[in-house]
């Protein structure tokens, strides 16, 4: 696994507060009637996608669902721009055309954002077929819900990337909730990262509330499939705070159960860590955390001020 | 007693075939189940097998000959020290049932031979560049393809059967040879996870050609063809394009029931972010083919299985397109309009002939090539000047193409018009299968006629 520098930890607790902090005034401005539709939140799951993107070269490419604020956040892109897209105006990502769900950053090889459970899967299967055909050593990180594990073109898009080769990495971010059904009622055998196995993909099953986990699996598999030996699975067993959107009120849990994933919440353990280490004091931690806020803050307001798409762009982007 | 093998229907649409090779030769013997020739079809070389038993007493084609009519005798077996009299004359009255079937192939043939004549187009006669040589519209098919393969190598094609089968129709012919296995991809029989990956390789710059065996296989995939690949561009601010075509045959082949003869085209035309398309003839096609493949749009190719063999000429030059979004006035007319598509083209001109000649009508017939973006303005000039206006189109008849063309019409030239429109579509019920309840459900040339009759005020 690749070392830690001190710069990677301060990296790694600065993206997950501010994709945290990102999705508590998403679900402020929600609140207030500024954010409409459906809004998924991350919180919790910040662990998955930061861990891997500890292990990602800008050139690779990324697909996930539609719980996708804290994956655009982790890329790189501008929370200001993220929050705009939510608000649906004109600076939003997709110019406000596409919500919540369904955003996109070309440049930054980010692919969205789908809103059909399952879809992006053969979507990111041909991403990374892409980088195969251009002989490129790249590679296309494919997310995926438990819930979407029980479609079925996923295990299509399992059969050609194995029969192809191609380089793709997915990851099946367990939250352990398709909507309100919980995994064991919807999956017959829990053991998600073993469903490659008749295609033989390899899978493993990773703790996604321990980023320094995360990142040791993804840095493996990431290995394996950019040396072109065909996709690989990686389960990440996470949990998700909040309801499935901001209108699920997750009565299907008991607080006993959420409360027990608190304790092991993932931005405390990256803080402990940096604390154990002395990589930074807890002075420097608060200024991080302060930035952050006030960062956060600047966007939601950056994204209330931005002004509605203009009429005529009803009919743009229709066709190229 | 004799009996005659007579050259067999290998496929549903196959008219007739080629003798590529005698595997028997005069004298042998031979039993039921034996293999006795290598026939070629419209889409496939295959083994023949021996159904009766006989010494061969005589072998009636060469080996390589081609166009050889379903149904006719191509060997005679029997027992060798009867005499082998009359030849050429039908089989005894063994198999009755098969007899019947037998002359069912015989209508079928005739039916369409009827629906593949191709008068010729004044748009054509005006290209300066056309071919004096006659091809099929599956080889302008393949002919555009292969030509955009050698301009642009992110130009690809995957489907089912596409390479080493070298397509189930025949239309990828001879690409796996050039292009080899990294741009001619057999897929395994899953179209919504690889129309998805095709989807994502066009989000990603590439531009596949998507071959669906048939467009009633589309179905398996239409989530990713309506929510990804039609949307994704609006739904991204305008990032993420998706350059691919999405081609097959559509519609009514011949005698393959419910779920593989129906017409898609009014369900592809209603979805913003699509272009639709749908040839009638091969140099449209390879004029059309060719502006789908540019296009950095999604584009749904509607082909159709009937017209693979229909013969014409075709503009050869590499760069010879037909745009997108262009209507084609296939025969000017003053009497009325006659707007129509794919291989309702062929009844359409066969019923214009026939409307000149029996009630001393005009028909002016509009060839639409484009469902969408529609050609409304070529539409509405047609109807400013005849008139009066019918549609003729496959599908059926809730919502199809004639549908919004009938809603333009009366929106938008309503003072012109002396008579209501008039829709002729296929029934509005499952393809049946019996050979005669088939040919009631699609649109006939008599259907066209009676339209016209009522538009026109005729009894």
């Amino acid at each position: 696994m690749k070392k830690l520098q001190k710069a990677d930890y301060i990296k790694m607790y600065s993206f997950m507060l501010k994709i945290r902090r990102f999705e508590e005034r998403a679900a402020q401005l929600y609140g207030m009637g500024k954010i409409g539709g459906f809004c998924h939140l991350y919180i919790g799951q910040e662990a998955v996608v930061v861990g891997i993107l500890m292990t990602i070269d800008k050139n690779d490419s990324v697909v996930t669902t539609y719980r996708d604020h804290g994956h655009m956040i982790a890329r790189g892109l501008d929370p200001k721009r993220i929050m705009a897209e939510l608000t649906g105006r004109e600076d939003g990502y997709s110019a406000g055309k596409g919500g919540s769900m369904h955003m996109f950053s070309k440049e930054n090889n980010f692919y969205g954002g789908h809103g059909i459970v399952g879809a992006q899967v053969p979507i990111g299967t041909g991403i990374a077929f892409t980088h195969k055909y251009n002989g490129e050593k790249n590679i296309c990180r494919t997310y995926i819900g438990d819930g979407a594990m029980n479609n079925g073109q996923v295990f299509e898009a399992f059969n050609l990337a194995a029969l192809w080769k191609l380089p793709v990495l997915y990851i099946i971010e367990n939250n352990k909730y398709g909507m309100g059904t919980s995994v064991d009622r919807a999956a017959a055998g829990l053991d998600l990262y073993k469903r490659g196995e008749a295609f033989g993909i390899p899978g493993e099953k990773v703790d996604g509330m321990n980023v320094f986990s995360v990142i040791e699996a993804a840095d493996k598999a990431g290995k394996y499939v950019r040396e072109g030996n065909g996709p690989y699975i990686i389960e990440v067993q996470t949990y998700r705070y909040r309801g499935h959107s901001m209108s699920d009120p997750a009565k299907y849990r008991t607080k006993e159960e959420l409360d027990n994933y608190k304790q092991t919440d993932p931005i405390e353990i990256v803080k402990a860590e940096i604390l154990k280490k002395k990589i930074a004091t807890n002075d420097e931690i608060e200024k991080i955390n302060k930035d952050t806020l006030e960062e956060i803050k600047n966007a939601a307001e950056f994204a209330t001020n931005s002004p509605f798409p203009k009429d005529s762009e009803l009919y743009t982007d229709v066709y190229l | 007693m004799s009996t005659e093998i007579l050259m067999p229907a290998l496929s549903p649409t196959m008219t007739e075939g080629n003798l590529s090779k005698w595997l028997i030769k005069k004298g042998d013997t031979v039993k039921a189940g034996d293999l006795i020739a290598e026939i070629e079809t419209d889409k496939a070389t295959m083994e023949v097998e021996a159904v009766d038993e006989g010494v061969v007493l005589d072998l009636l084609f060469k080996e390589g000959e081609a166009n050889i009519p379903v149904n006719k005798a191509i060997a005679i077996i029997g027992d060798p020290n009867e005499k082998v009299e009359v030849k050429k004359e039908a089989p005894a009255e063994k198999v009755i049932e098969e007899k019947k079937i037998e002359k069912n192939i015989e209508t079928k043939i005739e039916i369409k031979k009827d629906d593949l004549i191709d008068t010729s187009s004044p748009k054509i006669e005006e290209d300066t560049n056309l071919s004096s040589e006659e091809i099929t519209m599956r080889q302008a098919l393949r002919d555009t393809m292969a030509e955009e393969m050698r301009k642009d190598n992110k130009v690809f094609i995957l489907g089912e059967e596409v390479a080493e089968y070298q397509g189930a129709y025949k239309v990828t012919q001879g690409l796996l040879e050039e292009f080899g296995k990294e741009r001619v991809l057999d897929t395994p029989i899953s179209e919504h996870g690889f129309t998805g990956l095709a989807v994502g390789a066009a989000f990603k710059g590439l531009r596949p050609i998507l071959e669906f065996m048939t467009f009633n296989f589309s179905m398996q995939a239409i989530d990713q063809i309506i929510n990804s690949a039609a949307k994704t561009l609006y739904m991204s601010g305008g990032q993420i394009n998706c350059p691919i075509v999405f081609r097959g045959p559509n519609g009514a082949a011949a005698q393959v029931a419910a779920q593989h003869s129906q017409d898609f085209s009014s369900w592809y035309s209603q979805v913003p972010g699509l272009k639709v398309i749908a040839p009638s003839t091969p140099y449209n096609a390879k004029g059309l083919l060719r502006s789908a493949i540019s296009d950095p749009n999604p584009v749904i190719f509607l082909e159709n299985e009937i017209l693979y063999g229909l013969k014409g000429p075709v503009n050869n030059d590499i760069n010879f397109s037909i745009p997108i979004g262009k209507a084609n006035i296939e025969k000017e007319g003053k009497d009325l309009t006659i707007v129509t598509y794919s291989i309702m083209l062929q009844k359409s001109k066969e019923a214009a002939l026939r409307l000149k000649e029996e009630y001393n009508l005009d028909a002016e017939i509009i060839d639409l090539q484009t469902l969408r973006p529609l050609d409304t303005e070529t539409i509405l000039n047609s109807v400013k000047k005849t008139n009066r206006l019918i549609t003729v189109e496959e599908s059926w008849p809730f919502g199809s193409v004639g549908s919004e063309i009938a809603n333009i019409a009366q929106r938008d030239a309503f003072d012109y018009l002396d008579s209501p429109v008039i829709k002729v579509n296929s029934a509005d019920v499952p393809m049946p299968y019996a050979l005669s309840l088939e040919k009631l459900y699609l649109p006939q040339v008599d259907d066209i006629i009676n339209a016209v009759k009522k538009v026109s005020y005729i009894k």
